[in-house]
């Protein structure tokens, strides 16, 4: 008799576990979605330059995406030339980019085209913060989905200045500057 | 500054005409007259998230390990499917997301502070589940930290009975800190000291590939140290494997009190003979209940005291209170120059007494949940020295269900086990 008293309580409190269990589950799964991932909202960057330092990859994950659609097409390029440089030219001591990762070329009267190389950017931020103090800042970093490794913690988020780090919904897995009607920039 | 001159003009044509709407937009845009079209961005989906994959291959492994330790009662098959583990959720997927870091995603889903997807929640239920029916077989042969520790655990010594349960209140710390710093949203501790994810992933800072290298060696004697003395996961899975309803025996039939296994668990978790104990008399019983029940609330009190005492200390985790130091520093002198972080705030639009009061809330916040934890731990004690006290009488070795990982080194070392296995060969 007391065996059995004493499997039907043992019974009771595993159940009472898995009830408990299954409610934490119930609860933390009520507003539940897909996958998400990790993105950097372009508002909030402040360009210190950490993605490339504290990605766990080497090269980071982050790169640096250009949105033709609001570039100036500019001669005299912020995100391209340096502050000093001599002359606009694809020389490279007048390049920003550490890397050379950026390349120019000429469209037409007075137009050029900047492409960024992706297996050349290292994420520094150089030529984001160029842009964005003498451009349209249409250069801007963004966590490259495919080599992202999606740690559960984001080195980077963590050591982010700006707290621009944040998981958005694997299915819209980027936060890109578009034009709208009115010319504004937006996400 | 050349650069400046020579794009004063241009910045000042553009505030003339009034075509910046948007403070980036310096420059319009231009129309092409060539026919020239924008080049596509390349915004690659994500390749592998934490996908369903995962999730089936997490279960398959988990049964796996269940049925090579419940009835196959086979070592070197159990390490063998530790070897894989190590190598699928180790080293190829370079060990995250693990359940161990799992639990932090679902705290903050129980908060509400973040969507948690199915995968991350299955990562999270299914080794608690299979703890429940079937013991810690996650921590046996699925666990990517628990694998790399068994493979360099060659010759573990065993610790004192005392040394190891003083030690074992660690992880009990370490779930209440893990909670804290997730409810106040400080980040996630148990990712940021993860000893094992740098070796998974060939890349780590040095301190942390240090700790790592020096939780390893101590693991060549001592068994397992991570997960005995520090993992926080596993305190949920010997709350769960406490009230399996199987779970790994030393011996397949009835012990015959050989004392062959008495050092065979470098981990600690078997239980030795009490056969001198006489049990407790009614009286005696209700004495030490009397007494234990009296001790819980001074003991949760103790503790919720010292949370209330300790909370600034740990509160300088969080991110905004160190920022908030650090300009408050800034402004009375203390430093010298900048960090990244309060350049970054400095140029933002919060001002100083936003940030101040943001971090005083943030403090508050702190007050009172650290002061739970402390109760928490307070109750921990309580209820670890009423098992110690009330241990009941036991005439056979056996395995002590909370600590035993299930890893099956035990196995061997039984005579019975291996009688069963002389008199089917005979048979056949």
């Amino acid at each position: 008799m007391s065996t059995d008293k004493a499997i039907r309580r043992r019974d009771f409190i595993r159940a009472a576990a898995a009830l408990g269990v299954g409610g934490a589950l119930w609860k933390a799964a009520a507003p539940a979605s897909g996958a998400t991932v990790w993105q950097i909202d372009p508002q909030k960057c402040v360009q210190c330059g950490r993605c490339a330092t504290e990605c766990v990859l080497n090269p980071s994950a982050v790169k640096c995406v250009h949105s033709y659609q609001i570039c100036g097409y500019c001669d005299l390029c912020g995100g391209y030339l340096q502050p000093s440089a001599k002359a606009r030219t694809t020389g490279a001591e007048n390049e920003l980019c550490p890397m050379s990762a950026i390349s120019r070329t000429f469209i037409e009267d007075p137009f050029f085209q900047y492409i960024i190389d992706e297996s050349l950017c290292v994420g520094c931020g150089k030529c984001v913060k160029g842009c964005a103090l003498f451009g349209n800042s249409s250069l801007y970093l963004q966590v490259k989905q495919d080599l992202c490794v999606h740690c559960n913690e984001c080195a980077i988020a963590k050591a982010c200045p700006g707290d621009a780090y944040r998981r958005i919904p694997a299915e819209e897995a980027y936060l890109l500057k578009t034009r709208t009607e009115g010319g504004n920039a937006q996400e | 500054m050349k650069l400046l001159k020579t794009l004063t003009p241009v910045l000042a044509a553009a505030a003339l005409f009034g075509g910046v709407a948007w403070a980036e937009f310096r420059f319009p845009m231009p129309e092409f007259q060539s026919g020239y079209t924008y080049p596509e961005m390349h915004t690659p989906m994500p390749g592998r998230t934490n996908d369903l994959w995962d999730t089936v291959l997490l279960a398959a492994a988990l049964g796996l390990a269940a049925w090579l330790v419940l009835k196959r009662r086979s070592r070197p098959a159990v390490f063998g499917l530790t070897l894989c583990s190590l190598a699928y959720f180790g080293f190829w997927r370079q060990g995250c997301i693990c359940p161990v870091g799992s639990m932090q995603n679902v705290a903050e889903g129980i908060l509400g502070v973040e969507v948690v997807s199915i995968a991350v929640l299955s990562f999270f239920l299914l080794p608690l589940i299979f703890a429940l029916f079937f013991g810690r077989v996650f921590c046996a042969a699925v666990c990517p930290l628990g694998a790399i520790q068994e493979v360099v655990a060659v010759r573990p010594v065993m610790l004192p009975r005392a040394v190891d349960r003083v030690l074992g209140f660690v992880p009990y710390i370490y779930l209440a800190l893990t909670i804290l710093a997730v409810s106040t949203g400080s980040g996630y501790l148990i990712c940021r000291y993860d000893p094992f994810v740098g070796f998974f992933r060939l890349g780590a800072s040095l301190n942390m590939f240090l700790a790592g290298g020096v939780l390893l060696l101590t693991g060549l004697f001592i068994g397992r140290p991570y997960c005995r003395f520090l993992c926080p996961y596993g305190v949920l899975l010997g709350w769960m494997s406490r009230f399996s309803k199987w779970h790994a025996s030393i011996t397949p039939r009835e012990c015959i009190q050989c004392r062959l296994c008495e050092n065979a668990c470098p981990y600690g978790a078997i239980n030795i003979p009490t056969p001198d104990k006489t049990p407790l008399t009614a009286k005696e019983g209700a004495r030490k209940l009397g007494v234990l029940l009296a001790l819980t609330p001074i003991l949760i009190a103790i503790g919720a005291l010292t949370g209330l005492f300790s909370y600034p200390m740990l509160a300088r985790i969080h991110p905004t209170v160190q920022l908030a130091s650090r300009i408050a520093g800034e402004e009375a002198g203390r430093y010298q120059g900048m960090t990244i972080e309060s350049e970054a705030f400095r140029a933002g639009v919060k001002t100083q007494d936003e940030l101040y009061a943001e971090a005083h809330a943030i403090r508050a916040d702190f007050k009172w949940k650290t002061a739970l934890c402390g109760a928490f731990l307070g109750l921990v004690i309580a209820v670890t020295l009423a098992s110690l006290s009330m241990a009941g009488c036991r005439d056979d070795y056996e395995t002590d269900r909370r600590a035993c990982v299930s890893c099956a080194r035990c196995f061997p070392y039984c005579p019975v086990e291996k009688d069963e296995v002389a008199v089917a060969e005979q048979k056949t």
